[in-house]
């Protein structure tokens, strides 16, 4: 999905994933790089993350922007999208799925909160 | 082949032993080996392999569904897991032994039986069940000879959930798709025969209710070769409640009422039906099922309630895809013959006839609370039950003794994880050879040769 940049272009971009429990995890990403793949690449352990693997088909991969943050992403959801959303937990109008976003230069020091009941089970 | 056991005994490590390899056992093993990664976890599965309704389940066009393996192989791998398959609780091994044997067991053996309507007419040939069509297109040992009749040119699915929707793509799917998944051989070829033109999807309720996602409707308006036929009349005065419903709920609608309004591509494709307020009432036919008898329903606070008028639709087969049913496979467990599932407190099993906790014993997935949701859904419950599991360790309410050894993997006929690499790897060659990713071994006797 986030594979048509440039090979060359590869500076990186600092994302802070943050848990309902308040904890917060910064990590590095490359432009281009899916936020599913920050996860994975950096072996940032949610339970149950991404489960299938960025095939569209979970929802595990939930993650809630701030609004500003929200209207600024490039590109809207696909129907595809929309319609795993409609069957993750806790939605919100700001939700969109870790697996189809995919990092830019503007996004550095992007902050989205990953929520209680699919990825931390108690907090 | 379980010749070498690896228990060595590490101080005040739990020792848990898991039932049923389905995504529930996966996930819980998961979820303890985290958080307590010195306990020791023996998950034992009735079938050689592993994996449940991941594999035996989902269905075989959906391979991305089943990219949770990669996740469940991973936690096979931890040293501190064993993976016995071919042992059967309540058959080769009972509840109580197991209890003498573990600190911990958790029931995951979900539900392999299915519902029965119990309406008249339900023992008509070609009157099947959802369960037998998906065990016999997924290689479900013993279900192979299963040979469903697809002479006919109308279908009709009772029950409108995600396994009912699995059936209709699978019947309405042209082959040359189907043929590149791991449905089996012998499904693939009856499917290449079959005459099947008109499948419908009957519920009990309305639109407004309906049971399958808007993913699972996105891809049957998808499919090539098919159309899909509404009854204007089961959505008079929908369009008008639109605005007003939430936003999955209205999503789904909308696309509904648009597929509604929509020109159909030819009369020559194949038809696919939902059809919404029927519920069956009879299956007529003497050699086989000719017709269905249904009543029409009207909605009374969202539930279906039967009116005097009714419906016959004729047909050749009938699907029945009303849910799964778990069994009590062992005497000594506390099981709800009406529900269908083991009596539990947010996991904990209870004593039969009291409302104590039996200390020691948990149930998860489909087995506690009962055949619905997805994997997403029992992956939640088996991640909340292991931690209430870690709980009640850390509160001393379980604790580990060091005479329970676990299981002698010597003592049974076992396939340990290593075996069923072995399976994998001959499934995946034959696959190969035939542009599948898979060929799957169907017979145990022939699962039991190749290790
Ligand atoms: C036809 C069908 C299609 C589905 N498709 C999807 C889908 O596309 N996406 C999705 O997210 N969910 C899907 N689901 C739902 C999903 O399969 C379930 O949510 C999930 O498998 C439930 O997990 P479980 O571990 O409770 O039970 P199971 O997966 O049933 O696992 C139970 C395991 O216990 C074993 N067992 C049984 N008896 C014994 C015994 N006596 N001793 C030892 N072991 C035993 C069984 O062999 C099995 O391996 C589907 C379900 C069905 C029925
Ligand atoms: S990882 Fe499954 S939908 Fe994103």
């Amino acid at each position: 999905l986030c594979s048509n940049v440039p090979k060359l272009q590869k500076e990186e971009v600092e994302v802070t994933f943050v848990r309902a429990n308040g904890e917060r995890i910064t990590a590095k990403g490359k432009v281009g790089d899916s936020l599913l793949d920050v996860v994975v690449n950096n072996h940032i352990d949610f339970d149950g993350f991404g489960a299938c693997e960025g095939t569209l088909t979970c929802s595990t991969c939930h993650l809630i922007f701030a609004k500003p943050d929200f209207d600024k992403l490039p590109d809207k959801p696909s129907d595809e999208e929309l319609d795993m959303l409609d069957l993750a937990f806790d939605l919100t109008e700001t939700s969109r799925l870790g697996c189809q976003i995919c990092l830019s230069k503007d996004m550095n020091g992007l902050e989205v909160k990953v929520p209680a009941t699919v990825n931390d089970a108690r907090s | 082949s379980c010749l070498f056991s690896t228990n060595t005994v590490v101080k005040n490590a739990l020792r848990a032993c898991i039932v049923g390899s389905g995504p529930s056992g996966f996930y819980s093993s998961q979820y303890l080996l985290k958080h307590l990664p010195d306990c020791r976890i023996d998950l034992i599965e009735k079938l050689p392999v592993p994996f449940g309704l991941v594999r035996y389940g989902v269905a075989p066009d959906h391979p991305e569904v089943k990219n949770v393996i990669n996740t469940f192989s991973k936690t096979a791998e931890n040293p501190n897991f064993n993976f016995y398959g071919n042992i059967s609780l309540g058959k080769d091994v009972s509840l109580n032994e197991l209890r003498q044997l573990y600190d911990v067991v958790v029931l995951c053996y979900g539900s392999d039986v299915d519902s029965p309507l119990g309406i008249k007419g339900e023992d008509i040939k070609n009157v099947i069940s959802a369960r037998e069509f998906v065990g016999w297109y997924n290689g479900l040992p013993h279900l192979e000879n299963f040979n469903p009749d697809l002479s006919g040119e109308e279908a009709i699915l009772i029950g409108q959930g995600n396994v009912a929707i699995d059936v209709a793509r699978i019947l309405l799917t042209p082959i040359d798709i189907l043929s590149k998944t791991d449905i089996t051989e012998y499904a693939l070829e009856a499917l290449s025969r079959s005459k099947i033109k008109k499948v419908y999807l009957v519920g009990r309720r309305g639109p407004l209710q309906a049971a399958f996602t808007i993913a699972e409707l996105r891809e049957m308006l998808k499919l090539p070769n098919t159309d899909t036929y509404w009854r204007q009349t089961d959505f008079e005065g929908i369009p008008e409640k639109i605005d007003s419903l939430p936003r999955p709920r209205k999503r789904i609608t909308e696309l509904m009422v648009k597929s509604l309004n929509e020109a159909k591509q030819s009369s020559n494709n194949k038809k696919f039906l939902p059809v919404f307020f029927r519920s069956p009432t009879q299956f007529i036919g003497n050699d086989k099922v000719e017709s269905v008898e249904f009543s029409i329903n009207i909605l009374e606070n969202e539930s279906a309630v039967a009116t005097d008028k009714s419906e016959s639709l004729q047909t050749q087969l009938v699907c029945r895809s009303i849910g799964y049913k778990s069994i009590s496979v062992d005497a000594s467990i506390n099981f709800d013959d009406k529900l269908g599932r083991v009596i539990n407190k947010e996991g904990r099993v209870l004593k039969k006839n009291s409302n104590e906790v039996d200390v020691g014993l948990y149930v998860a997935g489909w087995l506690g609370t009962g055949p619905s949701g997805v994997i997403l859904t029992t992956m939640n419950n088996a991640f909340k039950i292991s931690h209430t599991i870690i709980d009640d360790f850390r509160n001393g309410i379980i604790k580990c003794d060091t005479n329970k050894t676990g299981i002698d993997p010597r003592n049974y006929p076992c396939i340990t994880w290593t075996d069923w690499l072995k399976i994998d790897k001959e499934e995946t060659e034959r696959g190969h050879k035939v542009n599948k990713p898979r060929e799957k071994i169907v017979s145990i006797k022939e699962m039991l040769s190749i290790v």
